[in-house]
């Protein structure tokens, strides 16, 4: 191997090492550590001095303390069940709305396209914290939906949406909807159109064909699409804390304020080590997903 | 198909009306008079002038863009070296653990990237600031940035830099000569794409920042956590407006050079 290939590799697998697997090594780390008083908060800690004895005297002291304290409280069980149930139902209606919208983009007339995924991605270039905002504007007691209804004459007392998971649903939904679309719409868009003109053809009605073809072709997009919104917004902190109320648990919220607030740093970084393991098994499933549908495509 | 038109006219416009209205409501509402936000005042632009005086959301709005601008680039140059690693550098020690770090930051909960972020520069003693969110943005950047590029260098055709190879250029500068051409739209996009993420990213700017390194992310969250405020409204607004206009005229540089690589392809192909 010669000196400048190693440097071209070298060089970004350090910065991953330094700044993607060493923090994740510290995590776990600071899980198993218990908390002291002095900064940085945790011990035991490594030093070099100390030799191998010392190190074995470390890793002796760490312990599963903070990942009893999460099995103990009821509280963290209910909210990383709660974000997977979140997660799964936002992921079923993002899937739902976004299924019709990505289809008639595939249906639109070919010079359309460009500008309508251009309109799709648009809203996604647009700032997250803004998006949410407009949601507190639309669903709160005061706010145009319920002003809108009430003009109506359809309710005449304001609904109380902001502060529910409803409102949690509508944010995931919004916010994620265009992860949903656009692996949608490449699917849909690579149907031979010439299968369709076969089947109606061979006298299949138009629900039939799109049953037993176009749906089962556009399978990947729907499955690129779930685990591109599920796995985000099973550790999703913005949404639920401005949109979901203090009743509403999820996890990252959980991570969130046990950090900031309780400033316990340990239980914190145990919170994260859950996390992941939940997302472990999601998150290999859609990178096996990718790599075969990559070598189909390649 | 024609059965089909009615069913798509009204999934599309749903699902537009759906993705616009919010964001309408809001550029609407920035230019009410009334302090209230949901009762209509008339038309004033008052709170883009309070926005525009306001110290505090200026200084922010300079901090982000100045790490945007250092982040986006360091994770073009470390997500464009990834993306040749990845599809040109074959077999090397270690291969697999590089493929899953450019992989996993993509999927990794931000709350998680976030807090390892923050122990990490604890556990070394880096003072939190301007450069800690820069690398903390490089950071997770450069993974999209890897990808964007490398879907972009797989479909090159590598015979031409061989064959300026035999031609006798040393290998980086037939990577300059040759190769950093044709990618550079997919180079530019990663930066795009680097430099939005990085505008747009409030939760690990929050676990990288120190005092005095407010991100407007921050800003505009801490606002928003008071309450809906027109002055947020107008905010929002010259956000989006900027936002719109980069997007817009991105795409149509994008369209024009893509019209002028077909012309080139069809001179070369009539002159062969």
């Amino acid at each position: 191997m010669n000196a400048s290939r190693k440097l071209l590799i070298l060089t970004p697998y350090l910065w991953l090492g330094l700044f993607f697997l060493v923090p994740f090594l510290i995590v776990i780390k600071i899980s198993l550590s218990d908390s002291v008083t002095a900064s940085p908060p945790y011990a035991p800690t490594f030093s070099l001095d100390e030799g191998l004895a010392g190190l074995r005297a470390s890793l002796a002291a760490l312990d599963f303390e903070n990942f009893t304290w999460l099995a103990e409280d009821g509280i963290y069980f209910k909210a990383y069940l709660n974000s997977v149930k979140v997660a799964a139902i936002a992921t079923l209606i993002t899937l739902l709305i976004g299924y019709p919208v990505a289809y008639a983009m595939a249906k639109a007339p070919q010079d359309w396209r460009k500008t309508l995924l251009l309109l799709v991605i648009l809203p996604f270039w647009t700032s997250f914290l803004i998006r949410i905002y407009a949601w507190i504007g639309i669903l709160k007691n005061e706010g145009f939906l319920n002003l809108a209804l009430m003009k109506l004459g359809i309710i005449d007392q304001p609904l109380a949406i902001i502060h529910t998971e409803i409102a949690v649903y509508v944010g995931i939904v919004y916010s994620y909807l265009p992860f949903m679309i656009l692996p949608l719409y490449a699917s849909l868009e690579r149907i031979d159109g010439r299968l369709l003109e076969a089947a109606e053809d061979l006298g299949c009605g138009a629900f039939a064909a799109f049953r037993q073809i176009t749906l089962p072709l556009s399978l990947p997009g729907v499955v690129a699409g779930c685990f591109l919104v599920f796995i985000p917004a099973i550790g999703e902190f913005v949404i639920p804390d401005l949109l979901g109320g203090s009743g509403t648990l999820m996890i990252g919220k959980t991570l969130w304020l046990e950090f900031f607030s309780n400033r316990d740093w340990g239980v914190a970084a145990a919170v994260a080590i859950v996390l992941l393991t939940i997302l472990i098994v999601p998150i290999v499933l859609f990178q096996r997903h990718q790599q075969k549908h990559q070598e189909e495509l390649g | 198909m024609r059965r089909f038109n009615m069913f798509n006219l009204t999934s599309l416009t749903f699902g537009f009306v759906f993705l616009y209205l919010p964001l309408l409501l809001v550029v609407i509402y920035s230019f009410n008079d009334s302090r209230l936000v949901t009762v209509w005042g008339g038309f004033s632009t008052k709170w883009y002038g309070i926005v525009l005086n306001n110290e505090a959301y200026l200084e922010a709005a300079w901090i982000t863009l100045r790490i945007a601008f250092v982040s986006a680039t360091l994770a073009t140059v470390l997500g464009t070296l990834s993306a040749v690693v990845m599809v040109r550098a074959g077999s090397f020690p270690g291969r697999t653990l590089f493929s899953g770090m450019i992989f996993a930051p993509l999927v990794m909960p931000e709350v998680v990237t976030g807090l390892s972020l923050l122990l990490l520069f604890v556990a070394i003693g880096l003072d939190r600031g301007f450069w800690t969110i820069t690398i903390a943005h490089a950071t997770f950047s450069m993974c999209y940035a890897s990808v964007v590029v490398s879907s972009r260098l797989a479909s090159f055709d590598r015979a031409l830099e061989d064959a300026a190879l035999d031609l006798g250029c040393t290998p980086v500068s037939a990577f300059r000569q040759v190769t950093l051409p044709v990618i550079a739209p997919a180079v530019i996009s990663a930066w795009l794409l680097s430099f939005t993420l990085s505008l747009d990213d409030l939760v690990i700017a929050t676990f990288s920042s120190g005092p005095g390194s407010t991100t407007l992310p921050m800003k505009l969250y801490s606002s928003v956590r008071l309450g809906v405020s027109p002055e947020i409204n107008a905010l929002s607004t010259m956000l989006i407006g900027i936002v719109t206009f980069g997007v817009i005229a991105a795409s149509l540089i994008n369209r024009r050079q893509e019209r002028r690589q077909q012309q080139d392809t069809r001179a070369a192909a009539a002159a062969a």
